[in-house]
This record gives C-alpha cells, sequence and structure tokens, in this order.
C-alpha cells in the first residue's frame, strides 16, 4: 500500500505531459538559428583572444613564455572572456494564467510555459545557465537542466488566483524572465523589478494576454469571476464597461512599459492567438540584446 | 363581441387576462438572470459603475411581446370563433337524417362538410347526436356529436333511393323519441316522405338543408336505327348542358372513352342525344355516364342490347361449286359481314354455338334429329332466317301443313313473273305496313321480283306478312314459335329471283329483323324462373365495384323490383346473357318534394364559422421562439457558435422530404452513363429494402462475373421518375399496391414498347402454387390489364433466358416454382432437325413474370451478408446460387437481347450441351 496512492498515477499523467511540450519547445527554439556569439572581450575563457605586452601590474604568471621567448617582449597571453550568464526564468503558474476564453485558444499558462522553455533550451544550447527564479532551481547548463525546467514548470499551482514576480535569490548581474500576464497587484511588480535592478539584473517582461482580455467582447448582464473565484465584479450591462476596461488595460501596460525603461527591461504583450515563432524570435533578440 | 363577429367557447377563461397587469410588473421587478462567467481580467472591472440602472430591467418591448405571448394563450384557451352561428340553443339532441340515396350523391361531399361543421357546432352547444340514412336505416345512437362529425366521412350515398319499406323502417326507429331533425334531402319525392316529416316535426324542430342543384340522371339508353339514343331527365325543367361520355373497351381491352357529346335539356325536364357508333365500336360499349357527376344515377350501363349478333349461315350444299356471285350467301354475307359475327358451316356445328340468328338459304330438307334441334333452339329465343330457292319450291316442305320450320303453308312450284315465258311484268314491292318492321323503309323505284315462292292463303297469313309485292302476294312472312320465330323470304337470297338482295333495302331489311331483340317480346316473360348473377354493381357515387359477393337475383325481381341492398343496380349475368338494371328506371320519377311552409329549407353553404384557437396557438409559439431569441440576444449568450447554431437550426427547418426520392439522389447524367438496375417502389419501405438489398447484392454478382458493372440499384417512383434510363425494372407485386395513374401507364407502356424489362415478381411462389391466384397475384392482373403485354407462356425449354450466360433451366429465387411466364413464341416457329432450339430471333420480352421472390434471395447487405435465408444447407445454397444465375442471364437478356439466340452459337453450345 502507498501512502500516496495517486502519487504514481500523477506522475506518468504529468510525465506523459513532458516529451510533447519538451518536443514543442525543441521544435520552436530549432526555428531560430544560432550564430556564435563572441564575447568580443578579453577575459576568463578557453580560447586564444590576443597576446599583449605586459603592462605594469601584470604577475609574473600571466605572462606568456613560449611567446615572450620566440619574440623577445614579455606578451600577456589573454584569453577570449567566457563567462557563462545565469539566466533566471519567472513563469507565473497562478490560476489566471489557465484562462482561456475559446476552445481552440490555447490557455495562457500553455503559451507561455513553451516560450519560456523554448527560450531556456535555445539559452542552454548557447552555453548558459538557465534556472528557475526562487530557490528551487538555481542555474545551472547542460540538457539535464531542460528536462529538469521543463517538469518545474508543469507544476502548476492552482491557489491563488494571481501570481507575483519572484524576485528573490537572484543572483546579481545576471538576466531575468518574467513571463505573466501580470494581472495582479502592480505593486508586487514593481518591487520584484527594482530588486532586481538593484542587483544588476537585466531582463525581458512578457505579459501574456488572451484575445478575450485584450477585446473585452461582453454584454448583457453578467457577474464576472476571477478563476478561483475570489473576485467577482457584477454588472447589468457588460458591454458598457467594454471602454472603461480597455483603458485600465491600456494603462496598466502603459505602466509596465514605463517600469521596463526605468529599470532597463524590455517589455512586449503576446496574444495567445497571435503566432508563436515571432514572439519566441523577439524574446530571443530581446534576451540577446539585454547582455 | 367588440363589434366582431366573435364570440368564445368558454368566456370565462378571458377573466385570466387581469393577471396580465401583474405578470407585466412582476416581468419587470424581475430583471433577466445574470450569466457567471470566469474571466481573469476581472481585476481590472473592480470598482467600475454600471450607467443608469435602466437596462437592469427587461427591455418595454420584450415585456410587451412577452404579455402579448401570454395573452394569446389564454384567448385561445378561450375557444375564439369567428363568425359563430347564431342558433336558437336547444336541450334536445340531435338527428341528422339522410336521405342517402344516389340522388343526394352528386353533391355527397359538400354535403359533408356540411353536416361535419354542423356537428361540431352542435358538440360546443354540448347537444349529443345521432345519424340515419334513410337508405340504409340502422338503430339510432346518440352519442356526443364530435363523436358523429369524426365519423361522418363513413357514411357514403347508396345506389338506390328511399324505399317505402326503408321508410316505414326509420319511422319504426324514430317512434317515441325527442330530438331536433337536420334532414339533408335530396330534394326528390318519395313514398313515405310526408309521413317521415310529420313523424319528425312531432319529435322536435325540423331544418332541411338541400343542395341548389337539380338531380340528373341517365334513365333510358336505346339502340334505334343503328344509333345510340340516351335519355337524361332532371328533376325540374333545365336550360343546361351535360357532358356524355360513352366509355367502353378499346381493342387492347383498356376501357376508354369511345365517344362524347353535349346533352343539352332545352327548358325541359327531359332530353335526350344520340350516338352514332360504327357497329364494331358500338359493340363495345360497357356504359353512358355524365362527366363529371359522381352519381349511380348519372351512369347507365348496357348489356347485351348493344352487343354483336351471332349469325349462322348455312345453304343447302356447300359442295357446289359455283361462281362467287351467284351463291346464295354472297349477298347476305356482305350484308351481315360489317354488323355481326358471322358462322358458317353445318346444322350440327352450329347450333350447339347458339348463334343468335340462323340464316338457310334455299335449304328444304333438314334431318329429322337437326330438325328436332333447330326447332328447340328456335323456340328458346332463336331467330331463323329461310330463304326460298329453287329447291324450296321443288319440294314438298310444308305443302301439305305447315312446316313447324315455317311461317306459311306453300304452294307448289311457285310462280314466274315478268320472265319470258309468264304474263305480265315483274312485280315491284307494295308499300310497307306500318306495323311491319320495316314501316318506314324507302322502296327503291326499280326494285323488280321475277320469281317467288307463293303461300297458301291461310287463315292466319295476313298476320304473318310482313312484306307484300305490288299484286298482295307475301314476300315475308314471319312466324313466332314460342320465345323465338321463324323469318321467310319468298325469293332467293342472291339476284336469281329478284334485285331485292342487290338492294341497300335488303341490308335494312335484315337489320331490322336481327335487331329485333328477342327480350323486347315480352320481357317479362323471358326472365321468368331466372336467377341473374351480379357481376358489377354501381356504388352510390357511380363507380362500379365487383358484385361477385353478393347473391343473385330471379329474373322478374330484376326487371320490376324496386331498388335495395338486395337487388342493386349493376350487371348480372346469366349463362352467357347479361343484363343491366340501372339506378334510374326509364320511368323514374324525379319529381321534387315540396316542403311545408313551415320547414326552413337552407342549402349547402358551409357555415363560416372559423375556429381561431389554433391561430392563436401558433401566434404564441412564434412569439416564443422570437422571446427566446431576443432573451438570448439581450443576456449575451448568442455569440459566436450561438449565432451559427440559431442560423443552422434556421435553415434546418424541416423540408418536406420524401423518402422515396432515390432518383433524384444520381443525376441523370450518370445513369446515362452507367447501368443501374432498377426497382419500382411500392411505397412498403420493407418491400423497397428488400428490393434494394436484392438488387445491390444481384449488381454485386454481375460486377464478379461478368463485364457488366452495375451502379447501386435505384428505386424508381413509376409516377414521376422517368424510366428511360433503366433497362431493367424490377417490381414486387403487393396486395395493396397502388393502381398506376394513366399518366404513369402509359409511361409504362412506353417503357415497355422501347425495349424496356419488367421483372414482376408477385413473391408468393410458396403459397400460390399451380396457377392458384393470390391477392398479389390478383393485383398484377389489375395492372397488367391496362399495360400492353404481347401473349405470354411459360418459359419454354429453348427460350434464349436459358442460355444467355449460364445454362439453366430453372429459375428459382427463395422459391422454386416453375411458373415463370414470358412472351410467347411466335406460332409459326418451329424446331429444326438436329438443332437444340428453335430459330427465334425476334426481340426481348417485355416482361418476366413469376412469384418466385427473387429479391430475397438475391439480398445481401454492403458486405456481402445474404439477408435471407434460402431452402435448407447445400440444396439451400445450390438454389440460391441458381438464382443468382437467373439473374445474370436475365440481365444479360436484356442487355444483349437475342444475341444468344443467334444460330452463330449453336456449334459451342451444342459443344457444351455435351451433343
Amino acid at each position: 500500500m502507498s501512502a500516496h496512492p495517486q502519487l504514481r498515477r500523477r506522475a506518468e499523467a504529468a510525465a506523459s505531459r513532458f516529451p510533447p511540450l519538451l518536443a514543442r519547445a525543441e521544435t520552436l527554439a530549432n526555428t531560430v538559428l544560432l550564430g556564435e556569439h563572441g564575447r568580443q572581450r578579453s577575459g576568463l575563457g578557453d580560447d586564444f583572444w590576443q597576446y599583449r605586452p605586459v603592462q605594469a601590474g601584470d604577475s609574473y604568471r600571466m605572462i606568456d613564455w613560449r611567446k615572450s621567448a620566440k619574440t623577445g617582449a614579455q606578451y600577456v597571453r589573454q584569453k577570449e572572456w567566457q563567462i557563462a550568464q545565469s539566466i533566471t526564468l519567472w513563469v507565473d503558474n497562478a490560476a489566471s494564467m489557465s484562462y482561456h476564453s475559446q476552445k481552440d485558444i490555447v490557455p495562457k499558462s500553455d503559451r507561455a510555459q513553451l516560450l519560456a522553455l523554448a527560450v531556456a533550451i535555445l539559452m542552454i544550447r548557447a552555453g548558459e545557465r538557465v534556472g528557475l527564479a526562487g530557490t528551487t532551481l538555481p542555474p545551472r547548463r547542460g540538457d539535464g537542466q531542460i528536462w529538469r525546467l521543463s517538469q518545474a514548470l508543469l507544476e502548476t499551482e492552482e491557489t491563488r488566483d494571481y501570481g507575483a514576480p519572484e524576485a528573490r535569490a537572484m543572483l546579481p548581474n545576471t538576466r531575468a524572465l518574467f513571463i505573466s500576464d501580470f494581472f495582479g497587484h502592480f505593486e508586487d511588480v514593481e518591487q520584484a523589478l527594482y530588486k532586481a535592478a538593484d542587483r544588476g539584473v537585466r531582463g525581458v517582461i512578457l505579459q501574456v494576454l488572451d484575445p478575450a482580455e485584450e477585446a473585452f467582447p461582453f454584454s448583457g448582464r453578467a457577474i464576472f469571476e476571477s478563476m478561483k473565484a475570489q473576485i467577482s465584479h457584477e454588472t447589468r450591462k457588460a458591454n458598457e464597461l467594454q471602454e472603461a476596461y480597455l483603458q485600465r488595460l491600456q494603462d496598466r501596460k502603459a505602466a509596465l512599459q514605463k517600469l521596463a525603461r526605468i529599470t532597463g527591461w524590455q517589455y512586449t504583450c503576446h496574444l495567445t492567438d497571435a503566432p508563436v515563432q515571432s514572439a519566441l524570435l523577439w524574446l530571443y533578440n530581446a534576451m540577446e540584446r539585454g547582455r | 363581441m367588440f363589434g366582431l363577429p366573435l364570440a368564445f367557447a368558454t368566456p370565462w377563461l378571458l377573466t385570466a387576462l387581469i393577471g396580465l397587469p401583474v405578470l407585466w410588473w412582476l416581468l419587470r421587478a424581475v430583471p433577466p438572470a445574470p450569466i457567471r462567467r470566469r474571466f481573469p481580467g476581472v481585476v481590472l472591472l473592480l470598482g467600475l459603475k454600471d450607467d443608469e440602472s435602466v437596462m437592469d430591467r427587461t427591455p418595454w418591448w420584450l415585456l410587451l411581446l412577452r404579455l402579448v405571448l401570454v395573452a394569446s394563450v389564454i384567448i385561445a384557451l378561450a375557444g375564439p370563433l369567428l363568425n359563430p352561428a347564431a342558433q336558437a340553443r336547444s336541450d334536445r339532441p340531435l338527428l341528422v337524417l339522410m336521405d342517402g340515396g344516389w340522388a343526394s350523391a352528386a353533391t355527397w361531399r359538400q354535403q359533408s362538410e356540411v353536416l361535419e361543421a354542423r356537428l361540431k357546432e352542435a358538440d360546443r352547444n354540448g347537444q349529443t347526436a345521432a345519424v340515419l340514412q334513410i337508405t340504409a336505416p340502422e338503430l339510432l345512437a346518440f352519442q356526443p356529436a364530435s363523436v358523429w362529425a369524426e365519423r361522418i366521412e363513413e357514411f357514403a350515398p347508396r345506389s338506390w333511393r328511399p324505399s317505402a319499406l326503408q321508410v316505414a323502417a326509420s319511422l319504426d326507429l324514430l317512434a317515441d323519441q325527442s330530438f331536433d331533425t337536420l334532414w339533408v334531402s335530396d330534394g326528390l319525392d318519395y313514398e313515405g316522405r310526408a309521413a317521415l316529416l310529420e313523424a319528425l316535426s312531432s319529435a322536435g324542430s325540423v331544418q332541411v338543408l338541400q343542395a341548389a342543384e337539380p338531380v340528373v340522371a341517365l334513365t333510358d339508353m336505346q339502340l334505334e336505327d343503328g344509333a345510340i339514343t340516351v335519355t337524361a331527365r332532371a328533376s325540374v325543367d333545365l336550360q343546361a348542358a351535360l357532358d356524355l361520355q360513352v366509355v367502353g373497351k378499346d381493342p387492347q381491352g383498356i376501357e376508354r372513352v369511345l365517344s362524347q357529346g353535349r346533352l343539352t335539356f332545352d327548358g325541359e325536364s327531359d332530353a335526350s342525344l344520340s350516338f352514332s357508333l360504327p357497329a364494331e365500336q358500338r359493340a363495345r360499349v360497357t356504359r353512358v355516364q355524365i362527366e363529371g357527376v359522381s352519381s349511380a344515377g348519372a351512369m347507365y350501363l348496357t348489356d347485351d342490347s348493344l352487343k354483336r349478333r351471332e349469325v349462322a349461315l348455312i345453304q343447302s350444299n356447300s359442295a357446289r361449286e359455283g361462281l362467287e356471285l351467284l351463291s346464295p350467301m354472297h349477298y347476305l354475307k356482305q350484308a351481315l359481314i360489317e354488323t355481326t359475327d358471322v358462322i358458317e358451316g353445318a346444322l350440327p356445328e352450329v347450333i350447339p354455338a347458339n348463334p343468335d340468328v340462323i340464316v338457310l338459304a334455299d335449304v328444304a330438307t333438314i334431318a329429322p334429329a337437326e330438325k328436332a334441334e333447330l326447332l328447340e333452339w328456335v323456340k328458346g329465343g332463336g331467330l331463323l332466317l329461310r330463304f326460298a330457292g329453287p329447291q324450296m319450291a321443288g319440294s314438298d316442305l310444308s305443302r301439305l301443313e305447315e312446316d313447324p320450320l315455317m311461317p306459311v303453308r306453300l304452294r307448289a312450284g311457285g310462280r314466274s313473273v315478268g320472265g319470258a315465258m309468264s304474263w305480265g311484268d315483274p312485280k315491284t314491292l307494295a308499300p310497307f305496313d306500318p306495323d311491319s318492321p320495316f314501316a318506314g323503309l324507302v322502296i327503291p323505284d326499280d326494285l323488280r321480283v321475277t320469281a317467288q315462292v307463293v303461300a297458301q292463303p291461310d287463315p292466319n297469313l295476313a298476320d304473318r306478312v310482313l312484306a307484300e309485292l305490288s299484286d298482295g302476294t307475301p314476300l315475308v312472312t314471319r312466324k313466332a314459335v314460342d320465345q323465338g320465330q321463324v323469318v321467310l323470304f319468298h325469293v332467293t337470297a342472291n339476284a336469281e329471283w329478284s334485285d331485292v338482295p342487290l338492294s341497300g333495302l335488303f341490308v335494312q331489311m335484315l337489320d331490322r329483323l336481327a335487331v329485333l331483340s328477342s327480350r323486347a317480346e315480352d320481357e317479362t316473360a323471358v326472365m321468368q324462373g331466372t336467377i341473374w348473377q351480379p357481376i358489377q354493381v354501381i356504388t352510390g357515387q357511380g363507380r362500379l365495384v365487383d358484385g361477385r359477393v353478393l347473391s343473385g337475383a330471379r329474373g322478374q325481381d330484376l326487371i320490376s323490383a324496386a331498388l335495395g341492398p338486395d337487388l342493386q343496380p349493376g350487371l348480372y349475368q346469366n349463362g352467357s346473357e347479361q343484363y343491366a338494371r340501372n339506378a334510374a328506371a326509364k320511368d323514374e320519377d324525379l319529381t321534387p318534394y315540396r316542403w311545408p311552409a313551415s320547414v326552413p329549407v337552407v342549402g349547402f353553404e358551409k357555415p363560416s364559422t372559423v375556429d381561431l384557437k389554433w391561430i392563436f396557438l401558433v401566434a404564441a409559439l412564434c412569439l416564443l421562439a422570437v422571446d427566446t431569441l431576443a432573451s438570448l440576444v439581450l443576456s449575451g449568450r448568442l455569440r459566436g457558435f450561438g449565432v451559427t447554431a440559431v442560423i443552422a437550426m434556421a435553415l434546418a427547418i424541416p423540408q418536406p422530404s420524401d423518402a422515396q426520392t432515390a432518383q433524384t439522389d444520381v443525376s441523370p447524367i450518370t445513369l446515362t452513363d452507367e447501368v443501374a438496375l432498377a426497382y419500382v417502389l411500392t411505397g412498403d419501405a420493407s418491400i423497397d429494402e428488400v428490393s434494394y438489398a436484392g438488387l445491390y447484392g444481384l449488381s454485386d454478382v454481375l460486377y464478379l462475373r461478368t463485364s457488366v458493372e452495375p451502379v447501386n440499384p435505384i428505386g424508381v417512383d413509376i409516377e414521376r421518375d422517368e424510366l428511360a434510363f433503366f433497362p431493367f425494372l424490377y417490381w414486387p407485386m403487393t396486395a395493396n399496391q397502388a393502381m398506376p395513374s394513366s399518366a404513369a401507364i402509359k409511361k409504362l407502356n412506353d417503357y415497355l414498347r422501347s425495349g424496356g424489362m419488367i421483372l414482376f415478381d408477385t413473391r408468393d411462389a410458396d403459397v400460390a402454387l399451380g396457377g392458384r391466384s393470390s391477392p398479389a397475384g390478383r393485383r398484377l392482373q389489375e395492372i397488367a390489364s391496362r399495360l400492353i403485354i404481347p401473349a405470354l407462356e411459360p418459359v419454354p425449354s429453348d427460350h434464349v433466358l436459358t442460355r444467355t450466360f449460364y445454362l439453366l433451366q430453372d429459375f428459382p429465387g427463395r422459391y422454386a416454382s416453375r411458373d415463370i411466364w414470358v412472351e410467347a413464341a411466335p406460332p409459326d416457329a418451329e424446331l429444326v432437325e438436329g438443332m437444340p432450339f428453335r430459330n427465334l430471333n425476334d426481340g426481348v420480352t417485355p416482361v418476366v413474370i413469376g412469384g418466385n421472390n427473387w429479391a430475397a434471395a438475391w439480398a445481401t447487405d454492403t458486405v456481402g451478408v445474404h439477408l435471407f435465408p434460402v431452402g435448407r444447407g447445400v440444396t439451400g445454397e445450390r438454389q440460391r446460387e441458381l438464382a443468382y444465375r437467373f439473374g445474370v442471364n436475365l440481365i444479360m437478356h436484356v442487355l444483349t437481347g437475342n444475341y444468344k439466340s443467334d444460330q452463330v452459337h449453336v456449334p459451342a453450345l451444342l459443344d457444351r450441351l455435351g451433343q
């Protein structure tokens, strides 16, 4: 008798979802061609960068004796700076992300996980270290990390209606990718971004929205509820609210944009009925730019 | 109500309308239920206020819609009636009394409609009702009027008028009861009507419903001078014209209108019209009817009186060879051949054929036995026509005493006038006596008689002379012998003794004599003691139905007794004779009855009361649908797929679909491109399915085994579909198969004529063994009697069907009867020595008729599983295989014609047959 009779079944059910997500993410990642992106700076690395004359302050240990012996002058052999970047992902897994307005539109969480994992794959292939925000999965490199990432991403949390960015335990001067609908408390987002910016973390905010959230195509008497029914709002004529709603959404987007500008992050909004490749391409470029 | 001719069946229900304002208030107070929507964006909505709360309530127009809806339902339940009949309420039950004879038949439909309306009205007034038809009185049953309103369709007019007996029976039934009477009258007087009216008036109020149109009946039809004269009588003096149709069988035996004419009443109650028809056509006339009037009185059946008469010609010695023009028979034949059926032969052969007339030309001696037979025949009503001649003149026939077969005694030797060796001039004919049957015939001036046999001046001679010469000697004499008669022409039947046979007068005289019907003499006496079996009887509405199930009628009753359930008008038969008793007698009394002024008489105007209940209910239903849609729209539930669903629903409003639109699935282009086996839709879905499955199985077998690759079988509606695309039709017969319309019959005949084949399958070979008829078989006979189908014979062993693909001798289906019929081979086909079959290179049989239920043997589902068992075990499988082979042979026969009948194949076939 197992103490958790459901565990194995749930694990299998969960496992059965891995390959599709992973496969899709890899397929998606393959659509982005990776070039060599040398850092073009001397630093700690394995590849030869240049010889330079010894300058004052260089220790003797730094002199490349072979080159110096050939030429008579003393040279220092510099290697290209190859520090591996750490990338921290935060994918909102709150209940609001599981919303989809129509059957043929994927839930926001699905799109978010897909994009996050695809970016992770691209980054890991480029030799970066990728981890999740918080303490659960610190940045690591290697294919094993992809597996662990996908596993961790699928652990959806269903208790909260809206997620707040996780800015704890972020390594300084790393990069970050926050994916959410950012419908939660804006102060949480602000706080997290300021905290990250304080540590020199740059990154990307990706707001994933459903088309219905963007357009608000409702009318009639309705009670709107959050996914966990913790918040509700009753209206007698929903179509009258549309204008106000759209204005507020616009405000929220503008606030995010502004926040991003202040902290040096980049922001975009992605709708779940838009092609996923374009979003990934934008994300990848944004991540590259932020370096 | 409200100045409108509107009333309500249950007006108190209208008080429910008071509740409408309450409903208005309720509906306004309760806003429509909200929808719960999961929506993460709700955080952005927090704190937003709705505008003014006007829209929280149901919009006024929707409210109004709903109020109208409820009001419609309330009004509908209250039973609104437009133009209600303002009738004095009566608490007595209602008696509907119908004359119910053929005189009401012409307006029977209107009468039923009016009665239905009146009974419904009585039902609304809470009256019970009973219906009594005087022509078929039954016990009164007072039931709720609605019951009778539904049953009123079951009543049909009878083909007789109320008789005194029936009136008396009705009076008995009505005695000692209290009721109001609605008397549906035909307007004619009959015995006992006054008494009936008196009885009804004492029982309650009486109202009379009576058609405005006069009653018209065909009362007589006579054959006069070769023309059929039809007499019609109307109940009042008329100024009108009616179309008459003379109906008879055409040479194919199909009934059709032979002649049409317009009968004009010229301000009188009687009118007649003559139809001049060729004698040959006249003999085929079966009835005369007034077009468009469905009443037994508007139909007049004919009987033997119009039939062609059979005339036997017998001459003295047939062995004599001579010139044709000198033959005594030549002129007779010329005169008779047009209008009669001529039999020639010796007396012993002729008498058993029982001809109507026997002509003896110059026959003096008759063998005693034959003479006795001949006398017997004459006594039974035969007409013996004798001509004189040299032999008669030279014999002792009827010399000393009168021969029973001679009308007069003859003097010896005869006489010759106006010849070279005689005194005087040739004699001419004296004008005919007005009493003579020849009265009125014009005697040509140049008619000469040069020789004759001379009658002895017996006392009774004067009575027997029909025509005489200018000098007073008899030329034609006649004697009655019991029911028959003997007529003697005192001259020869050829031109030797006189010019009479050369003249047109001869034909006219013969016509007058031959036309004289034996029955016209003394009808009652002839009919006395005979029993006549009805063959066809006329229904009240003027349709002919089989009367063989009815009991026979006595001859004297047939002539004079009143018509009734035991003696229905129709065609009766006794032996080979037929007698028609028609609904309207020759002296039918069609006097209108004058109602007393106290009795209200109204016509057949249908009361214009319209029940508006359903209109209101349907309106309420439509409003409900509109309300539902409007509510959906307002509550925002009608989005996305919702809209499409509603549109789809609107589009999918059930179209009048017909399960039998089988052919329309397949375009004519495909049909001309492909071979399709077709079956006739019988209207019975289970049989049609078997037909389809059967032809499907056969198509599969054809596909596998032959180069015929049929597409899926097609059901054909012979009324509507074009048949030209199908080489082959399978027609399963059912006992209740609808009779094809005449258009369909024409189509089928065209189809058969242009090379199509129909396989008729009565599907009853298991029960209809040995030619015993079955219901399906009888139906087939009825249908086939109207199709042009050639003579048939059982499949001969050398029929091309036996070798078109497989060599077969049996054609089993699910049953293995051998009664399969195909077109008969031409009679001159002969079997040549050494050949296995006759040389029959002509045509494809248009029909194959059998009862082996082939479709069931062939039937498979789409994966080839047989649907019906055939026989038992291996034998059964063999039988099924043979059934398939028959099918293959049949289709090959249809598609290749008589190809395998060609003698070219003989060697190969001989080889295969192992000879």
